[in-house]
């Protein structure tokens, strides 16, 4: 440890053999799950950039692996992950600031927090389970695209929140403090001088924690999403399929060419995950050189 | 000395939109519990559902399952089995390298090193499910057919594999956490007893970091246990009775997304053993997150 007095290290030969040989043992634990990463991605982008172009992009599935498109995909995964952000958001950040503003250490507040850690560790199949339930049947949307998004929505809740909280945290207590000295009522500080401060933050952790939805496949694949859809969707309502569900049903067959549209697919799903997240680091770098 | 902070305007003279503002605010929080409360009802009522056609016995007391087939069976262990199977592998992976990592990047790495690697092992925890999925039947299984004769197309160790790779950051990153956040003086008063380097991060710093360690162990094993498209795409859809980790198989995940799949009209019975079968995965995974979470407040506390 960097500030220890202290220091039992001691250098050179005079290490002991035994934490030489630790020391590369856990260093190895590191590097190897790192390169599984990097195998991982290059596989997918040996196999699948070759198939990558223009007409893959904006061409409709097909029978045939060689015509087969992503367009209808790309275009619901677009779809859903807006939607997606346009629920859970405001609802995300209004609970952060609950949490954060409102409720202190009171026990509703303790409850709703125990409750959000749990929420968190339940497997995302079964929010689909819940969506099938509650949004398709119980609240009649269907299989469309808003009981979709709905579903997303409530899955990505606990981290929307947990991030929010942690960047309304950042905000120092002097400025809430200054603001009620200045007659400011409790709204007012968190409208002006509060969520101000804390929007970088929240737009940064909100975007990543939506863009995750991106990848979620199992809750879509039992709220109804349809693997083979030849057309877009039109409104809210529309049946759908996302990049997954297509990548998961091009998986699911036994010809090589469609393992093939699958590797592409994954590049495209990583590609557009891949970019949400630049947006969101762009979005605080920009922010933070303007407060400054 | 606390000195009493200026507070906002409370009590009977707060202005009525303030009122409803913060309203609106615990409305928002409290959907988080609506959300706990309606998952617990619509597996419940469905679940009754089952049980009230099906009967408890032969959930629990069949060894077979094969509730799509003319002859139906509902023995819930051949799925229970399956997830336990390859979570078994999977915590084989994640275990060791997980915490090995975790005292690396506590122990041995320096501030930079730390900064650098710890986020890039999380990186593997946001790649989508799906894409391992995909390198788990594409790459993983065709290489370990080269070296284990007799492994079928579909087994339990490929995907077990690839979700020990997952779930290597959830390890890593809150053992990590934990280690960290044992005082440097415990490591100091070691050193200054004589104590090298390795007796003291086993005996002084993992014992001190211990139930923090635990804790992400059982949440990195739960997470396991929920997770749906790896094994759905790489085990196969064969629910078997079985530890052997070569032959096909089916989780409990796996199966509510076989019979998602397909069209599956409501009320049926079918329709009805994907919220028996969530039941069971939510319990597993319910127990598993609450006692994960207790050892986590433990470590927090000290």
């Amino acid at each position: 440890m960097a500030t220890s007095l202290t220091d039992g290290r001691s250098r050179g030969a005079t290490r002991p053999r035994a934490e030489r040989l630790f020391r590369a043992l856990c260093l190895a634990a590191v590097i190897i799950p790192l390169l599984i990463l990097v195998i991982l991605v290059g596989d997918v982008l040996v196999r699948g950039v070759g198939r990558l172009d223009w007409a893959f992009i904006t061409s409709l599935p097909s029978r045939k692996a060689a015509l087969a498109g992503i367009l209808p995909a790309l275009v619901g995964s677009l779809y859903l992950i807006a939607l997606t952000a346009i629920i859970a958001v405001p609802i995300g950040v209004g609970a952060a600031i609950y949490l954060e503003e409102y409720g202190h250490d009171s026990r509703a507040a303790r409850l709703i927090e125990l409750n959000i850690a749990n929420l968190a560790g339940v497997p995302s199949v079964i929010y689909g389970l819940l969506g099938l339930e509650l949004f398709v049947r119980t609240l009649g949307m269907g299989r469309s695209l808003l009981a979709g998004a709905c579903t997303l929505a409530l899955l990505v809740l606990p981290i929307v929140i947990l991030s929010s909280r942690e960047a309304l945290r950042t905000v120092p207590k002097g400025l809430r403090e200054g603001a009620y000295a200045l007659g400011a009522t409790h709204w007012q500080s968190i409208r002006r001088v509060v969520l101000p401060m804390a929007l970088p933050g929240i737009l940064t952790g909100t975007i990543l924690a939506v863009s995750r939805a991106i990848g979620e496949t199992a809750p879509l694949i039992v709220v109804g999403a349809l693997a083979y859809v030849t057309f877009l969707p039109q409104s809210p309502m529309s049946p759908f399929t996302a990049l997954p569900i297509q990548i998961f049903n091009w998986v699911s067959r036994p010809q090589e060419a469609f393992l093939t549209n699958a590797a592409a697919g994954i590049v495209v799903l990583l590609v557009t995950l891949l970019t949400l997240n630049s947006v969101a680091v762009g979005i605080r770098n920009r922010f933070q050189r303007r407060l400054r | 000395m606390e000195v009493e902070s200026a507070r906002p305007i409370t009590g009977r003279a707060t202005p009525r939109s303030e009122r409803a503002i913060g309203a609106f605010m615990f409305a928002c929080a409290a959907l988080s519990i609506f959300t706990t409360a309606g998952i617990i009802a619509v597996l419940a009522i469905e679940t009754v559902a089952f049980f009230s056609e099906v009967g408890i016995g032969r959930f629990f007391f069949d060894s077979e399952w094969t509730p799509l087939f003319a002859d139906k069976h509902f023995g819930i262990w051949p799925l229970i089995a399956g997830t336990l199977l390859t979570t078994g592998i999977a915590a084989l992976v994640a275990v060791p390298f997980g915490l090995l990592a975790a005292i690396y990047l506590s122990e041995f790495a320096s501030h930079r090193a730390r900064a650098t690697l710890k986020p890039m092992l999380e990186v593997l925890a946001g790649v989508p499910t799906i894409v391992y999925g995909y390198f788990a039947l594409v790459f993983v299984t065709p290489a370990l057919q080269a070296v284990i004769p007799g492994l079928a197309g579909f087994n339990a160790v490929s995907p077990g594999l690839v979700m020990g790779i997952m779930i290597i950051p959830m390890v890593s990153s809150l053992s990590e956490d934990a280690l960290h956040a044992v005082s440097d003086s415990l490591r100091e008063g070691a050193y200054a007893l004589g104590a090298r380097r390795l007796p003291t991060i086993f005996r002084v710093v993992l014992p001190a970091a211990m139930s923090g360690i635990a804790a992400s162990l059982v949440l990195a094993i739960s997470r396991a246990i929920g997770e749906t498209m790896i094994v759905a795409i790489a085990a196969g859809q064969q629910p078997r009775l079985t530890l052997d980790p070569r032959v096909p198989i089916e989780t409990m995940t796996a199966y509510i997304v076989q019979v998602s799949m397909g069209d599956t009209p409501a009320g049926t019975i079918e329709y009805r053993t994907i919220f028996a079968v969530g039941s069971t995965l939510f319990l597993f995974t319910f127990v598993m997150n609450v006692f994960g979470q207790r050892l986590a407040r433990r470590y927090r506390s000290h």
